[in-house]
């Protein structure tokens, strides 16, 4: 600084000082964007050619099953172009329509490919790349897919209805109860409904993960659940900080049960939609056989989410209609969940919205570890963790009543 | 109810195709079809008539480039290769041939790209046809990027045997060998690499049909040349097409035309790797089976045949009526992954 004498410096520095903030946000960008052009535009000076043979990878996204055709919606996840060439079913050649173009990187196909398949026998499809490479699908036993007409939807929302919606809404019907019982008790009931959420958070992720691994995994595969899950526990975490300036603002105190129940509800709801999912695609793979047994399963399963909405509320005098709302929240979802995952089933949004239901448990789950706390401020008291336990356990026993 | 479709199908294209395949008689023997530009148009034609899942098939309308590949199953089927001759001192007969090896890029099903291995850019090979006696000397040119032999079945000494450590041994890529020996014994023999690993030098394409006639001769006939062959386009030891001379249903969607009455004599080799035994079925007749084509007495009169690798024979029969004849292995997987074909037998 001490040798500084020529006056234009100045000038130079106070014109710095001057430029606007925005323009020196925005000169990195323009100057990245011509970096990266010009790296493209040169064919990226200095790198040979690909080494080795093109790496072909196509995922099925979906299969779909009709009279005499066996449908496949392929998406290419992997760096190469892919173009098939021909298809076999079962070590024979078979005609088929569809992909007529390669595949691009991301890109879709759907190939129809002629084959007089029979119920319940299996089928290995083999695609036959241009480079004589193999991409292979097997069909476990042959079904015919339904077909997505209103009679289909009706079909999937009464199940839903039977497995969410229902067993939700008599799940709550312990709210009197629940009022009556000394606060020790409910502390357990607290404890026990944490301990739900837990098991269905961690059976959500396993769920997610598993699905995650099958599809595609041009979207991220396993990623997607993690990321599901933390979008959804900060969005979740957000909005429940704004619910509390604004009540801190009203100074309504005692609303917090309300809004509680509200954040259970509609965790369980985000967990009971990845649920009518996986229900939705099954049947529609036909994988599940719907039987009272499966309905009882899940019912049972489903019960324990009511009570879980409704303890939160048990000092509070909610309307009928606030109570309806919440087991909407919380059942109808399986509807929702159900129609996409029979309609326009996708592992990687099945996979993603796994975790996002699991996030958001994991957010409730923060929001009501206060409530556990005993006279003496300690949450993991003995009847906590008897409660916590005890609700895993009534979760895994149930949930050993279904597959999906 | 297929069997009925079948027959519903073939009572509609008969017409058709009876038509177009006595245009191709005349043009099949020394010529290559895509010099005829009626011929070109024919195997859609072909396509069409067996489209709609009633035999398996390649992909509808697509067909493979016969002439990228440098070679058309049609031709291959009588394309015989007497070599050069030469009267050696003493009235020996000398028949030579150049025979190089040569890595090729080949379509082996519509669409699918194998890297193959070739000796003179095809598959098979030349079919090298001889005389009991003659005296036979094969230059072999390796132009490929990686070491081959000329391993032939037959008698002859053992340095000339075309297998690494003997004789010349691996012939390393740029180099040259001789092979020289005499025409023993009469039958219909193979030639093929032996170079390890040998599944895989076979697999890509290096062998084919070396036929010694008897001295005397075999009765005159319509003679075809048939090399049982698969490749293994996704490299896991398993083939994932079939066929008689490379491309699969090339015999379906061009049927390889036949005169009644006349004696039909088909030198069927087998090469087919990394499945244990091929065969081949005849519809609607029988044939005359002649193992590896030594005698002169056939061992069965039958309509199946099963050889294993590097087994072959030679099959003769007649048709007695006119109308399409359906040959292929009686394995029904490679019958469906290309391994079929249909005679047009016209009067």
């Amino acid at each position: 600084m001490e040798g500084r004498v020529a006056t234009g410096q100045d000038v130079d520095s106070n014109a710095r000082e001057r430029l606007p903030s925005w323009l020196l946000g925005v000169v990195p960008l323009l100057l990245i964007v011509a970096a990266i052009g010009a790296f493209a535009a040169l064919g990226a000076p200095g790198l040979a050619e690909r080494h080795g043979p093109p790496a072909e990878e196509l995922a099925i996204e979906k299969t779909v099953l009709r009279p005499g055709t066996i449908e496949l919606t392929l998406r290419n996840d992997g760096p190469d172009a892919v173009a098939v060439a021909q298809a076999q079913v079962n070590d024979a050649f078979v005609q088929f329509s569809g992909a007529e173009q390669p595949i691009g990187r991301l890109g879709t196909a759907t190939v129809q490919l002629a084959q007089p398949w029979i119920e319940g026998e299996a089928y290995d499809i083999a695609l036959i790349t241009s480079s004589g490479g193999t991409i292979e699908h097997s069909i476990a036993a042959a079904v015919l897919t339904p077909s997505a007409d209103l009679s289909f939807f009706g079909l999937m929302a009464l199940l839903g209805v039977y497995i969410g919606v229902i067993p939700i809404a008599l799940g709550m019907l312990w709210l009197p109860w629940i009022r009556r019982i000394p606060p020790v008790w409910l502390r357990a009931v607290m404890a026990l409904t944490v301990g739900l959420l837990a098991f269905l958070a961690i059976d959500a992720t396993l769920e997610g993960i598993e699905l995650a691994g099958e599809g595609s995994q041009a979207f991220g595969g396993t990623a997607l659940v993690l990321l599901g899950a933390a979008v959804a526990f900060l969005v979740l975490t957000g909005v429940s900080g704004l619910l509390e300036r604004r009540r801190r603002a009203a100074r309504a105190a005692g609303a917090s049960g309300a809004e509680l129940a509200l954040l259970v509800a509609a965790g369980i709801g985000l967990h009971n939609l990845g649920e009518g999912v996986a229900i939705g695609s099954a049947y529609s793979a036909g994988a599940l056989a719907l039987g009272a047994f499966l309905v009882v399963g899940f019912a049972l399963h489903n019960t324990t989410e009511g009570l879980a909405i409704v303890a939160p509320i048990a000092h509070l005098r909610p309307t009928p209609a606030r109570l309806a709302l919440l087991g909407t929240i919380a059942g109808a979802p399986a509807v929702l969940g159900a129609w996409i995952g029979a309609a326009a089933f996708n592992t990687s949004l099945a996979a993603f919205l796994f975790g996002f239901g699991a996030g958001a448990i994991v957010q409730v789950i923060v929001q009501l570890a206060p409530t556990l706390r005993d006279d003496e401020g300690r949450t993991l008291h003995p009847v906590a963790v008897s409660g916590l336990l005890a609700g895993m356990a009534l979760m895994f026993a149930t949930g050993l009543l279904v597959t999906v | 109810m297929p069997q009925l479709s079948r027959r519903k199908l073939l009572a509609a294209s008969v017409p058709a195709i009876g038509g177009a395949a006595a245009a191709l008689h005349s043009a099949i023997p020394h010529t290559h079809p895509w010099e005829h530009e009626a011929l070109a148009a024919e195997p859609a034609h072909g396509h069409a008539s067996h489209a709609g899942s009633s035999h398996a098939s390649f992909r509808d309308g697509r067909t493979v480039d016969h002439r990228a590949n440098g070679f058309e199953p049609h031709e291959v089927l009588r394309d015989f290769d007497w070599g050069t001759t030469t009267r050696l001192a003493g009235g020996r007969l000398l028949r030579e041939w150049e025979l190089v090896a040569v890595d090729k890029e080949i379509e082996v099903a519509p669409g699918v790209k194998f890297a193959a291995w070739t000796y003179n850019g095809r598959i098979p090979g030349p079919t090298l046809r001889c005389r009991e006696g003659d005296r036979l000397r094969i230059t072999f040119v390796n132009g490929s990027a990686h070491p081959h032999t000329i391993h032939f079945h037959g008698i002859h000494p053992s340095a000339m045997d075309g297998v690494p450590g003997l004789g010349a041994g691996a012939i390393a890529p740029g180099s040259r060998t001789v092979y020289e020996f005499d025409a023993q014994p009469a039958g219909l023999h193979l030639y093929h690499c032996h170079v390890r690993p040998l599944a895989e030098h076979i697999a890509k394409g290096l062998y084919g049909a070396f036929i010694v006639d008897p001295a005397d001769g075999r009765e005159e006939a319509d003679e075809l040349v048939m090399v049982m062959n698969g490749f293994d386009t996704n490299f896991d030891r398993a083939n994932e097409v079939y066929a008689a001379n490379t491309i699969g249903f090339a015999y379906m969607d061009e049927p390889i035309v036949a005169k009644r009455d006349a004696l039909v004599r088909v030198y069927l080799v087998n090469v087919l790797e990394y499945d244990l035994i091929n065969s081949f079925h005849l519809h609607g007749n029988l044939f005359h089976y002649f193992p590896t084509g030594t005698s002169a007495q056939p061992s069965e009169f039958t309509d199946t045949v099963m050889l294993c690798q590097g087994q072959r024979g030679i099959l003769e029969w007649r048709f007695p009526q006119a109308g399409r004849f359906m040959f292929h292995a009686h394995q029904s997987e490679f019958t469906e992954l290309g391994w079929q074909g249909f005679f047009e037998v016209v009067d």
